[in-house]
């Protein structure tokens, strides 16, 4: 009856004392730890152990948590249901029949399943939100430049985070505030004071102004619908002003994430040769053939499909029609966001358009299973703070409410987020 | 360009640029897929100018000598390595 959350089980102990000593907590296995090998779900990886800890890892041994394993994951990042994972898939907690969501599925997993109340996810266009709905859980994807990204083995380096995933909002808050913060190794993380986002939880909400985001309602099932709008009636019973927005760019999300998700991949994974690391492609013909034989046999299809469509974006002749064309889509969808949070303080939405799928039932159709982001992904391209709540269930499985904040105010999202569990 | 299908010779032209093999129900299947994909794509065309202005900070510093891994933690993971080198294929 096992779900196969775990790729490894390896406890890892930390410090004696530390705010987080009570706590363990499962590491998705694209997270570097020292001395335990980080698969990324992938056979390329399969036997690659780390010579080095994350700064999130780091961070987790001084605050004195045990770490319980290495969670599976889609195969680098790269999916929406952690079927593409090279170790198999996992089973949400809810419904054995059913996928966790991904590519954080492992962890979010566990945590639903009650064997850690902590986890850690990444979250590069929907990653810790998607799965923490689907297994009725908290998840958050922390500001681009909040928590350092130091051994996160890069998928898309300019729209990756990675967030907690936690039985509770309060949980997710002390998790956020032990790994956030400026990290000399990450030069993209910013030198910002870390509030204790701790103090936000259980505050009262009649001060906030919540837009339901209408783009991001039109293709959502009915029945994660009727969910959705009785938590934002709820909301606004505890003293919330709850009000539709409209954010026309966000017609553009989707194929602006996948051009720059794809393109940045392409680039990320160009290591994988087989030399360094992963699997050797052998000494018959010269270094192309030994690396296209290498890489042929270390990914998965998802990753060729998103490495190969990557490649093409970014290649002369078509670099200006989609590389480029997706950074202006992305610079527009940022500005909107930015307006947006002129008129209200906190931006609303389900986290995914449907309840979890069944296993194998989107594994035919890749273009399909992209389209199911779109309620995720505006966050990753503007750069913001965006956590998923359990709402409640349609049918018997979970279903997430979504808030989207500005950016570096977490707490206020941990306000709304208590509010709302 | 994705008015005309995606042809075989494309995807395989593509993938050696990717440096990755694929068989030939891989590069039919792609063939399909990619199809559909580049035309979802094709909705971009339509983005409106947009002003991509943005603050940018200078965070570089000069190189300062610290710590670093080993050479023996550097090569664990290789499959090859000799004399305290990676190993590795013949280059073209």
């Amino acid at each position: 009856m096992t779900i196969n959350a775990y790729i490894t089980e390896e406890s890892i102990s930390g410090s004696d004392s530390g705010q987080l000593s009570d706590a363990t907590i499962a590491i998705k296995d694209n997270i570097s730890t020292k001395g335990v090998r980080t698969t990324c779900g992938s056979e390329m990886l399969a036997d690659y152990v780390p010579p080095y800890d994350a700064t999130v890892i780091s961070r987790l041994k001084q605050a004195g948590a045990t770490i319980s394993g290495k969670t599976n994951m889609d195969e680098f990042g790269m999916g929406t249901t952690t079927e593409t994972s090279a170790f198999g898939p996992t089973k949400n907690p809810h419904d054995h029949s059913r996928v966790p969501g991904g590519s954080s599925g492992g962890s979010a997993a566990a945590v639903a399943n009650g064997d850690v109340e902590y986890a850690l996810g990444s979250d590069t266009g929907g990653s810790v939100r998607c799965p923490a709905a689907f297994c009725g859980v908290v998840g958050l994807k922390p500001t681009y430049g909040l928590v350092s990204r130091y051994g996160l083995i890069a998928y898309a380096n300019s729209l990756e985070q990675i967030g907690p995933i936690t039985a509770t909002v309060e949980k997710a808050a002390k998790l956020l505030e032990a790994i956030a913060g400026k990290d000399e190794h990450d030069a993209t993380t910013r030198s910002l004071p870390i509030p204790a986002y701790t103090d936000a939880i259980g505050q009262d909400i009649s001060d906030l102004t919540i837009g339901v985001v209408t783009e991001l309602i039109e293709g959502v099932d009915e029945d994660v619908k009727d969910v959705f709008e009785a938590k934002c009636n709820e909301l606004a019973a505890r003293g919330a002003t709850v009000t539709d927005i409209s954010i026309p760019a966000l017609e553009y999300a989707v194929p602006a994430y996948y051009v720059i998700a794809m393109s940045e991949a392409s680039s990320n994974l160009a290591r994988f040769d087989g030399v360094r690391y992963g699997i050797s492609g052998g000494y018959d013909g010269d270094w192309n053939d030994a690396f296209a034989k290498s890489r042929d046999a270390g990914f998965g299809d998802e990753v060729k499909r998103r490495i190969l469509l990557g490649t093409y974006a970014l290649s002369a002749g078509y670099h200006e029609k989609y590389y480029e064309q997706a950074q202006s889509a992305r610079s527009h969808i940022r500005n909107s966001f930015d307006n947006a949070f002129d008129d209200v303080d906190i931006l609303a939405s389900p986290t995914m358009p449907t309840t979890p799928f069944k296993l194998g039932e989107s594994l035919s159709d890749p273009l399909k299973m992209y389209l199911a982001d779109v309620n995720t992904v505006g966050a990753n391209l503007a750069n913001i703070p965006a956590i998923s709540v359990p709402a409640g269930t349609a049918n018997d499985l979970p279903v997430g409410i979504q808030f989207m904040g500005p950016a570096f105010e977490e707490k206020t999202l941990f306000k709304v987020a208590s509010a709302t569990a | 360009m994705s008015e005309s299908p995606v042809t075989a010779e494309e995807v395989q032209h593509i993938a050696d640029l990717a440096r990755v093999n694929l068989s030939d129900d891989e590069i039919e299947e792609f063939c399909d897929q990619f199809q559909d994909i580049l035309e979802y794509f094709e909705s971009l065309d339509d983005v409106p100018e947009t002003d991509q202005e943005r603050e940018l900070t200078n965070v570089m510093r000069p190189d300062e000598v610290g710590t670093s891994l080993s050479q023996e933690e550097a090569l664990q993971n290789a499959p090859d390595k000799e004399d305290g080198y990676f190993k590795g294929p013949p280059v073209s």
